[in-house]
């Protein structure tokens, strides 16, 4: 047994090799960056769900969405939320993220008595469209820090939803599409959920939007009328009408469809004018799916863990804002013996 | 306030110009006289002087906010403007104070700072950030700290000006021009029907050359031409009405009282005479332009440094004779009433600036190559033909530069932009070889890459940094860059012993490794002799 005062840094439960993030003691990989034995997906964002891995296990809500991103082929086990599995000399169960439809936090237990958790991403606002955040007490939190800076604080939702629902009518009211660029897998939905009481007609979805809002509908969640653009007649203008489509649709030949329009971006990152004005959007709006510096600050709190270990993002600043805290911290990096590498 | 944080937003969130003229025409509607007023003075770039440092600033969002001094540091690193990370850092209201107008609270508020110790300006400014909203709370840091860039130049401000009071936009141009001071009857003149009213001090706008790009051949017949040295100087009018004399810069800075030696005598000018040129270092020819340099910013200029760095008037044209516009009359009349006038004034430091009398544009070109030696940047090309007209309008008036100087220099240190670029590694300091294993930086570049090259370089910075400190990283020296600029000049403060001037980069010279670069004798080779 490993005394419960021991640091990450002893016999970590979760490092980093070659493969992406590990649990040696378990024998499997975390959203691995190359094929592994065995993959446990925290959800189904293309950086975190890739193909090749020998089986998969993940949430049984993301499973939908994983078939579309790993193939017919794949290996996927499914599992509840809560739901335990023994992995080498570990249990591992999966707990809400509240990130995306059927996202996870992966919760390991090691026969020696120690508790860690994996955050993969999430968020702590409020989302119609999947499982809100569970905390889950553990020894070590490993958590992301993508806004790892106390500028990044999201606008409370209604307000959000009051001003993108002006900038539409504002569109509706120059009869311009209003083109709205957002993540297609997850944003996407909550968006058109959070929408819903502004919304009059159907919204026009990019055909990589389409086949992930039906995933959600077949899912059970409530989501607006949408149509693909791909029906309509190459001579209709889309007048007034609200279309949604992915960034990498942004300055492509696509857009010519909407000849007069009004762009609009949905991410954490257009908090900053800054980066507003340097991605050349009309609007940005700040919406993102991962947790904000107060939400971070608060999840590892909450957590009650002894250590936290930092990755993904601006983790320097928050290690270091945590130690000041009194409370230990430190970057994945520190965990990754060059030998692991 | 909430209407000129309003405007604010619809600036931002446009490109278009034409949208941009219309929230503005809109506001000048919209908002009383007074505020309207402070809207013009800070939408065309103009800043109150700075009442508060960055560093108090930095302080007092530190004790608001409760995070660390290391953390607002980070927070400012990211975000790239003060004024918009302490906007960030802290909360929102827990109740909105009642709404101030713009004026109000420049007049009101911001001002009267002032007057006030340090401790109290402290409690008055966390104060106002507890008061109001993020937006607004960007616009007061703006205010405070220097100039609100919003994207609007100075010509589309009066374009929408001259829009709401159904105006001469080259009329507007011109009310705006001198001491304007912001307040309901000054707006209310802005936008007055009618003609400009004479006030003694009230500079013209300036007329400004563009740059030639291709041959002068395209223009036409040298004949048509009038064409000057272009001085390295600093642009200036030079007025003399109702017994009173005026200097003033482009930037519309009056510069009264700082060249003793050029104001001296001027009373001999006729009464309603108003000049264009150039204020120069001078004895018997150009000084470098570090010569210039020590009086730029001397209000009070002492005997010693009026001996070593002597400054002279040099006229290229005439705007007002005898109280009569002359700006519509064509330059070929201008210039003649010029000649007559200076010769007239018989002043020791005002002259005629020459015109180059090379009979074609083959031998202006090869006059061209001598710029340099002869302490000038090129030629100014006038169409005799053309009026005196307002701002930057292309065609009859052009710059035709030298080229530059360039170097080949190595990236070393990166640091990140500001404001669009408030998150990319823009700025980078480049240096050339000393030794064989030294390399001293001469340059500090502001990007002149693509957006594509930009974002490569900076992915590649970010891998191959090698330590941080605080918003500078320093970086593998691997990538070498040609590094155009406009002069060289000895410096004493640069570890190099040399300062270039205007550097900025050409070209990212992915063909040469950084054993290439060039080396600091290169360079030393460049200095002027008599420096």
């Amino acid at each position: 047994m490993q005394p419960k005062t021991a640091s990450a840094l002893e016999n970590p439960l979760v490092t980093r090799d070659r493969t992406g993030l590990v649990c040696p003691s378990g024998e499997f990989h975390i959203d691995p960056l190359r094929p592994a034995k065995t993959a446990v997906v925290t959800h189904g964002h293309a950086d975190h769900a890739r193909s090749g891995s020998e089986r998969y296990l993940a949430t049984a809500a993301s499973v939908p969405i994983l078939r579309q991103r790993l193939g017919k082929e794949a290996v996927i086990e499914p599992l509840e939320y809560g739901e335990t599995r023994r992995l080498g000399a570990a249990t591992l169960s999966l707990h809400s993220a509240g990130h995306i439809l059927g996202s996870a936090q992966i919760r390991i237990a090691h026969d020696d008595g120690r508790v860690w958790v994996v955050s993969g991403d999430y968020k702590r606002q409020r989302d119609p469209t999947c499982e809100p955040f569970e905390v889950v007490p553990c020894d070590v939190f490993v958590t992301e820090t993508t806004f790892g800076l106390p500028v990044y604080r999201w606008p409370p939702m209604p307000v959000l939803v009051a001003e993108i629902a002006e900038w539409l009518a504002e569109c509706r009211t120059r009869d311009a599409t209003a083109v709205l660029f957002c993540y297609a897998l997850g944003k996407a939905q909550r968006l058109l959920a959070e929408l819903r009481e502004h919304l009059d007609r159907p919204v026009w979805l990019h055909g990589a939007v389409q086949p992930l809002v039906e995933c959600y509908r077949a899912a059970g969640v409530a989501l607006p009328e949408t149509r693909p653009v791909s029906e309509r007649s190459r001579k209709e203008r889309f007048a007034g009408d609200l279309v949604m489509a992915p960034p990498s649709a942004a300055g492509t030949p696509w857009l010519k469809r909407f000849p007069v329009r009004s762009t609009g971006f949905c991410s954490g990152w257009m908090r900053v004018r800054g980066n507003r004005r340097r991605r050349g959007f009309d609007r940005g709006f700040v919406l993102s799916d991962h947790a904000d510096w107060p939400g971070l600050v608060r999840t590892v709190r909450e957590t009650g863990a002894r250590e936290i270990v930092c990755m993904h993002g601006k983790t320097d600043t928050l290690v270091r804002y945590l130690r000041e805290l009194g409370i230990a911290a430190r970057d994945l990096d520190e965990l990754s013996t060059d030998a692991a590498l | 306030m909430q209407r000129f944080s309003r405007l604010f937003r619809e600036l931002d969130q446009t490109n278009s110009t034409n949208r941009k003229v219309e929230a503005m025409v809109r506001y000048f509607a919209d908002a009383p006289p007074a505020d309207a007023a402070w809207g013009v003075f800070f939408l065309s770039g103009e800043r109150i002087k700075r009442l508060v440092s960055p560093a108090r600033l930095r302080e007092w969002v530190a004790a608001e906010s409760g995070y660390p001094a290391w953390l607002v540091e980070a927070s400012y690193a990211n975000v790239g403007d003060l004024a918009e990370t302490i906007a960030l850092l802290l909360d929102a209201p827990a109740k909105i104070a009642e709404p101030l107008s713009l004026a109000g609270w420049v007049e009101g508020r911001i001002l009267p700072l002032r007057g006030l110790d340090e401790v109290d300006q402290e409690e008055a400014v966390r104060g106002w950030w507890r008061s109001v909203d993020a937006d607004q709370r960007f616009l007061v840091n703006k205010l405070l700290t220097g100039a609100l860039r919003v994207g609007v130049s100075r010509r589309l401000v009066t374009r929408a000006l001259a829009r709401h009071a159904d105006q001469d936009p080259n009329v507007i141009a011109h009310r705006l021009m001198g001491d304007w001071t912001p307040s309901a009857e000054s707006f209310d003149r802005l936008v007055a029907p009618g003609e400009v009213e004479r006030v003694p001090s009230m500079p013209y706008p300036f007329f400004l050359a563009s740059p030639l790009e291709g041959e002068p051949a395209a223009l036409g017949s040298r004949d048509d031409w009038c064409v000057e040295w272009k001085w390295d100087g600093i642009r200036a009018q030079l007025i003399h009405r109702a017994g009173e004399t005026h200097l003033w810069s482009r930037g519309e800075e009056s510069m009264n009282g700082r060249f003793p030696e050029v104001e001296a005598g001027l009373d001999a000018l006729p009464d309603g005479t108003v000049l264009d040129g150039e204020l120069l270092a001078w004895r018997e020819g150009p000084l470098p332009f570090a010569v210039m340099q020590k009086r730029i910013g001397r209000r009070k200029p002492g005997a010693k440094i009026l001996e070593t760095a002597p400054v002279s008037f040099l006229a290229y044209d005439v705007l007002e004779a005898d109280g009569e516009d002359l700006r519509e009359t064509s330059l070929a009349e201008r210039r003649q009433r010029l000649a007559a006038l200076i010769a007239d004034l018989d002043h020791p430091r005002v002259e005629l600036s020459t015109t180059v009398s090379a009979p074609d544009w083959e031998t202006l070109a090869t006059l061209r190559e001598e710029a340099r030696e002869r302490g000038v940047e090129g030629f100014i090309l006038k169409r005799w033909s053309a009026p005196y007209r307002v701002g930057r309008r292309r065609g009859d008036w052009w710059k035709w530069k030298v080229d530059p100087l360039t170097v080949d220099a190595v990236l070393i240190y990166a640091q990140a932009g500001h404001g669009r670029r408030s998150n990319l590694y823009t700025d980078y300091t480049l240096a050339v070889w000393a030794d064989e294993e030294t390399l001293v930086p001469v340059a500090k570049a502001y990007s002149g890459l693509d957006n594509e090259e930009i974002a490569r370089l900076d992915r590649w910075i970010r891998r191959h940094t090698q330590e941080r400190f605080g918003p500078v990283r320093s970086v593998e020296p691997h990538h070498v860059f040609e590094i155009a600029f406009e002069g060289i000049n000895a410096s004493t403060r640069h570890k190099a012993g040399l300062a270039l001037r205007f550097p900025r980069i050409a070209r990212w010279r992915q063909d040469l490794s950084i054993r290439e670069a060039d080396t600091l004798a290169d360079l030393k080779r460049l200095l002027p002799a008599d420096d």
